[in-house]
């Protein structure tokens, strides 16, 4: 493939506004979900498209889909009007499909140059042609307005920056289509519009951008069109953007769930259960303190990096103090690990379920009674009756949905896996205090609910809850209380009285004076 | 076709392997199914055997145990002298445990607390302890001198010699432990993700150091017995153990990703190793063949394994 040649790229047929990417009644099942059902719309020649849903409305299943990562169980995917056939990344990348994921594909100890002619060095018998490799690379980034060393490590580059260069990476390619998927998720205000910028350019250039976000000003500062995913399916399609309202977007999203999706119930509270004082780590400098009592499910709200996460940990005994203490009713707990927690009756379930939470290569029963096991194991030996029917009592009672307890924890759906998670805790004995890191990240709106009213009827039995989220219509639907946290330290703390979006919002915020170089990122308003 | 593929490559696709081959080389090789060549053939396999045993919990729990070869030669010569110079072959016994333990604990410990490589942890001690068999014999072979230690190896139980009871009966047992008690179950979930382990209650380093140390034990009793058979305290013995055991396990099904491992598949490993050298001594093949068998047979079980893990992702 000849980089430098433009004269490849397809001359447009009946002008600009013919439908150059289409989908076709694209379908895709997973085991126990079909994450795709009969989707179909079509993208123009020239235009930013979004694409919009919930977590777990599909939108990456049809990413993967159109990257050729995954292919689809039925429907047909065109471009430029022919159907394609593609099996794999690679030979979505010849057809000149480019997807550009949140977590990026470049070598970070070669040079930006390097990485945009990674797999196909320009030169002779093997020797590169470092004078073309540079240039050519010169050219094309003057070309889409990109102002990058080539000769710069893509190691001493800025998320930013990274991002840029695979999107030249694209370019390179001559890519026809372009997806980006969430491209802002950890980009800085102006980092973004520099981004944006850029794909305005591309627009102009005649590419296809599809734009995966859940943030609603961005789709309307960039795209041309939407299409609005939900449970797999097509909920709205608008060539037109500017024919339509945030709020009607928000509807088709959400859907008629969202009247009571959070179906909060207020409790009896008692005496206190869990109390924190002084706490820290090496993590989280500056001491916390707070307490959740019987019956109360606390939240935590902040900006990814606020120090939510590592408080946790911390109480949990995963990572070391260097001072402070816990206690749960009155007593302390020793510090400094997991299984000491767990016999004091504080249990966590992880923020990262994939890498923190379940045990890939075992089955539903054994992720299950990994911890519980050792109640009714006399001398460490299985009684395999007994964690059967504590699997099957807890796949029951949290309605795990699965065709069996011995099903692959990895076969099923975030929301199941969840519940296997706390099907693991509540299967211990004694559990006092509940901490649960995104409780439903990536867990679609129906298993949401459930999850909720698990938390709700655990509160309800006495259990101190934390719950700690990103997502603040989540926070302030199903908590008493909530505690902002901002730089490592709690900024407000709230009751439910006086909840107020501005308010929280304002609290988890940094000073003015570093506000500009914010991530703009977690606050997930739906 | 594809029944016969689901067959090779399902759970108990190593079995059929094992025993078609078998059956083969049952019919065509003279002298092979004779009871003299099968007992022949189970003692050459019993320091692999054992040692493979505990190397399955430490490939399970994701860590690698490369100080194996060493320590059988090290608590072999131990228990040689330690007996020559007491007298008695208990306190010899009783030394060669004391090291061969204390060579696993120190690699428990390092790896699991001060959180080295597994892999350079016991490259290290593998050297140290093959240099301390060296420098306390002199470097060379330390004859025995109580007779009665040859009998550990000579022995006979119902006609079948002790050593090979040893094994069977390592066998059994740490079958047992891996399948049906808290330790094993603990092991795989390691070795499938240690993070997730940790944060659900099991305490990894804990397990990683017994698991290191019972590595060691075991390969004291290996050593013990292979000084038995030799007749003496050979501080050059063993050497290449490691990677014949840890080829056993990985013919055995054993994934070096960790996760997955099962007493059957390494027991049937064991004895495919045991099969191929003995049925080249029967054929009169030249031992320097046999390193060039030895590779590919190790290689074929690799590949076997990748499309065995493609097969179950597929499956699942």
């Amino acid at each position: 493939m000849n980089l430098t040649d433009s004269s490849r790229r397809v001359p447009l047929r009946g002008g600009a506004m013919q439908d150059f990417l289409e989908f076709k009644a694209i379908s895709k099942g997973y085991p126990g979900v079909q994450a795709l059902a009969d989707v179909s719309f079509s993208v123009r020649k020239g235009t930013v498209h979004g694409l919009m849903g919930e977590n777990g409305a599909g939108k990456s299943t049809l990413i993967r889909v159109l990257s050729g990562d995954q292919s689809a169980d039925a429907g047909d995917i065109l471009i430029d009007g022919k159907a394609q056939h593609y099996r794999s990344v690679r030979d979505a990348f010849d057809a000149g499909v480019i997807v550009i994921h949140q977590e990026l594909q470049l070598v970070p100890e070669l040079t930006v140059a390097e990485n945009l002619w990674l797999g196909r060095f320009p030169g002779k018998a093997g020797v590169i042609d470092r004078g073309q490799l540079i240039r050519v690379v010169k050219e094309k980034l003057a070309e889409i307005g990109i102002d990058i060393d080539p000769a710069a490590k893509v190691a001493s580059l800025s998320i930013g920056e990274r991002q840029m260069v695979e999107i030249a990476k694209a370019v390179m390619a001559d890519a026809r289509v372009i997806a980006l998927d969430e491209p802002t998720s950890s980009l800085s205000s102006r980092e973004s519009e520099i981004l944006f910028a850029l794909i305005d350019r591309l627009r102009a250039q005649g590419k296809v951008i599809l734009y995966v976000s859940h943030r609603l000003d961005e789709i309307f500062r960039l795209c041309d069109s939407l299409t609005v995913l939900r449970d797999g399916k097509l909920a709205a399609h608008h060539p037109e953007i500017a024919k339509t309202t945030r709020e009607q977007i928000i509807a088709e999203m959400v859907g008629r769930e969202i009247a009571n999706i959070w179906g909060f119930r207020p409790r009896e509270q008692a005496a206190v259960r869990l109390e924190v004082k002084d706490l820290a780590g090496r993590k989280l400098p500056s001491p916390i303190s707070f307490s959740v009592r019987q019956g109360e499910i606390l939240g935590f709200f902040g900006l990814i990096g606020a120090g939510r996460s590592e408080m946790t940990r911390l109480v949990y005994g995963a990572d070391s103090r260097s001072q402070g203490n816990v206690s749960v009713d009155g007593q302390t707990v020793a510090a400094d690990s997991p299984p000491h927690a767990i016999r004091a009756g504080i249990v966590l379930c992880p923020e990262d379920r994939k890498f923190d939470g379940i045990i890939q290569g075992r089955n539903i029963e054994e992720n299950m009674a990994i911890s519980s096991r050792r109640h009714f194991s006399p001398f460490g030996i299985l009684q395999p009756k007994k964690e059967a029917e504590l699997a099957d009592r807890f796949i029951a009672k949290l309605r795990v949905r699965t065709p069996s307890r011995k099903q692959e924890i990895v076969n099923l759906s975030g929301g199941n896996q969840q519940k296997v998670i706390l099907g693991r805790w509540l299967s211990e004995q004694g559990v006092k205090v509940l901490i649960i890191d995104e409780p439903t990240r990536g867990i679609d709106v129906g298993a949401k609910s459930e999850i909720y009213e698990i938390l709700y009827e655990l509160a309800g039995q006495g259990m101190a809850i934390v719950v700690i989220s990103s997502e603040l219509p989540e926070v302030m639907g199903i908590t008493d209380r909530i505690m902002v946290m901002c730089q490592g330290r709690v900024a407000a703390d709230i009751q439910r009285a006086d909840f107020d979006e501005r308010r929280i919002l304002a609290a988890a915020l940094p000073d003015v004076s570093s506000a500009g170089e914010l991530p703009n990122q977690q606050v997930q308003s739906r | 076709m594809t029944s016969l593929k689901k067959l090779l490559l399902g759970e108990q696709g190593l079995v059929v392997i094992f025993a078609i081959a078998f059956a083969i080389v049952a019919l065509t090789v003279p002298n092979f199914l004779t009871e003299r060549n099968m007992l022949g053939l189970l003692q050459s396999v019993v320091t692999i055997g054992i040692v493979a045993c505990t190397m399955m919990f430490c490939l399970a729990s994701r860590d690698f145990d490369l100080s194996v070869g060493s320590t059988v030669a090290f608590s072999g010569m131990v228990a040689v002298m330690t007996s020559n110079a007491s007298g008695s072959i208990i306190v010899g016994l009783i030394a060669a445990l004391l090291c061969g333990g204390g060579v696993g604990l120190v690699n428990g410990v390092v790896i699991a607390r001060f959180r080295i490589n597994a892999l350079i942890t016991t490259l290290a001690t593998m050297q140290i302890v093959r240099g301390l068999a060296l420098i306390a014999s002199d470097g060379r072979a330390v004859g025995i001198n109580d007779p009665g230690f040859y009998q550990l190896a000579l022995s006979k139980f119902l006609g079948i010699p002790t050593p090979i009871w040893v094994m069977a009966i390592f066998f059994i047992i740490f079958g047992f432990v891996l399948n049906r008690t808290v330790f094993g179950k603990n092991t795989l979930a390691i070795g499938g993700n240690p993070e997730a382990s940790r944060l659900a209650g099991v305490n990894v380093s804990n397990m990683r150091i017994w698991i290191f140390a019972l590595q060691g034990l075991v390969c004291a009793v290996a050593g013990v017995l292979l000084a038995s058979r030799i007749t003496s305290g050979q501080p050059n013995a063993a050497t290449g153990l490691e990677l014949s055991v840890i080829s056993a396990c990985v013919l055995g099904g054993v994934s070096l990703a960790g996760g997955r491992a099962a007493m059957t598949g390494v027991i049937v490993g064991v004895l495919i190793m045991g099969i191929a050298e003995n049925v080249m001594n029967l054929l009169n093949i030249q031992a320097f063949y046999q390193y060039v068998v030895r590779g590919l047979i190790l290689l074929l079980a690799v590949l076997l394994d990748n499309l065995r893990s493609a097969a179950a992702g597929r499956r699942s």
